[in-house]
């Protein structure tokens, strides 16, 4: 169910690269792992996408972004979504996650550490201001379905974290 | 076009769209802002689930139906969500009641779902079912939190549990459609989920210190599109902009 295998071409991430997540404008779509596939076929590209969540508003716009991305060099781009594989936090690149960190959004754990801190039962989730783990849920939901909502016990600062998906 | 494909469609997104209506509706009413985040989100993660299943379903149609149709355009009796998810957000706990029965039942669904025959019934399990295990999460928590809170919570939430203990044995009714479904190896067999349900929700219960009702009256009808009273009114809120506005589009 995890399979990440991703099928873009070379010569259109440059393209991708400028097309963001309109929630977290931080991270790219590459970033975000929700391009699955990226094609060029008689001029014209080929892409598809999947959602992070059923009902994530933000899938539409970055069809309609990956779409005029692609017009202002010229290129028409047609956008499918897929459902399957499902997506999971483990297809957000590495350099992504530390870009969410300095964006002020906590990354995701490990399944495992994910569930006991959703949970309340260990402090894991370090918070993005002061580096501390002495941190703890305030609610399960955050301002995104794919984020909770913690603060910081030592500066009190509150944050968002993205929880992990698998 | 499968008939029996699209109306067992329709009867699982049905269930999700109404109770994504229902949560839809405290967005900015929540008790606290944490909740009404949480329950907006979940109403969300509902819709999106829905409007899957509904893409799916007008593609069967074909005839350029789509997803707005299948979700706007219905007659209350061609509605197939069970009475549970129709009831009123009549408190809190009312609410979280509401929510964990169903949430309990939808991951149990969920998980046959996924050994469905239909690849995109398939996908769409695999999917929905790590945002109902989210759900479900947060409703068993507030039922404990509820049940073994206050006495005016716990006297609360157990009278909403009373309440709608009377809509739960639908969930595992077997309509026409399910039963044809089930011989093709697409539909789930929800008659065999019974046992398992009322098990973890008998186990929730005792953990939340309420007390398991005992009453064996049963109301069902909603699977066949005789609904109780409220689902007029969800109708006529849902359905208001494409009835005054036909064809509209954000």
């Amino acid at each position: 169910m995890t399979i990440n295998k991703t099928n873009i071409a070379a010569h259109l991430i440059p393209v991708l690269e400028t097309v963001s997540d309109p929630e977290i404008p931080v991270l790219t779509v590459l970033d975000l792992g929700v391009i699955r596939e990226a094609i060029e076929e008689n001029g014209i590209i080929y892409i598809k996408i999947t959602p992070t969540y059923s009902g994530c508003p933000a899938m539409d716009v970055i069809g309609d972004d990956l779409k005029s991305a692609f017009a202002k060099v010229g290129k028409e781009a047609k956008v499918q979504l897929v459902l399957a594989p499902a997506w999971t936090t483990d297809w957000i690149s590495e350099g992504g996650k530390r870009k969410m960190v300095v964006y002020g959004i906590a990354a995701p754990l490990e399944e495992t550490a994910d569930k006991d801190a959703l949970l309340g039962k260990v402090k894991v989730v370090k918070c993005t201001n002061c580096g501390g783990a002495n941190t703890s849920l305030v609610s399960q939901f955050g301002s995104t379905a794919c984020k909770a909502l913690f603060k910081c016990d030592d500066c009190l600062e509150p944050f968002d974290y993205f929880k992990c998906l698998k | 076009m499968k008939e029996n494909l699209y109306n067992y469609i329709l009867g699982i997104a049905d269930n999700s769209l109404i109770l994504g209506q229902r949560l839809g509706e405290l967005c900015g009413h929540g008790p606290s802002l944490e909740t009404d985040i949480a329950l907006t989100n979940m109403s969300l993660d509902l819709l999106g689930q829905t409007r899957s299943y509904f893409q799916y379903a007008a593609s069967l149609v074909g005839d350029n139906k789509t997803e707005d149709d299948v979700a706007f355009l219905r007659i209350e009796r061609e509605y197939k969500n069970v009475l549970l998810v129709e009831q009123p957000n009549t408190h809190f706990g009312y609410v979280i009641a509401r929510q964990f029965l169903f949430d309990a039942y939808h991951l149990l669904f969920m998980k046959k779902l996924q050994e469905s025959k239909d690849d995109t019934l398939v996908a769409l399990a695999n999917k929905g079912i790590k945002e109902v295990s989210y759900h479900e999460r947060f409703s068993r928590d507030w039922l404990k939190r509820l049940g073994d809170g206050t006495n005016e919570s716990k006297i609360k939430v157990q009278e909403a549990v009373d309440d709608l203990w009377r809509y739960t044995d639908e969930l595992f009714h077997l309509t026409e459609v399910d039963e044809a479904m089930v011989k093709e190896g697409i539909g789930v067999d929800v008659s065999s989920l019974k046992a398992d349900y009322y098990k973890r929700v008998s186990e929730v219960l005792n953990e939340a210190t309420l007390t398991i009702p005992e009453s064996k009256y049963f109301q069902k009808g909603g699977k066949e599109g005789i609904h109780s009273e409220h689902m007029g009114y969800i109708l006529a809120d849902l359905q208001y902009m494409q009835r005054s506005y036909p064809n509209m589009k954000w």
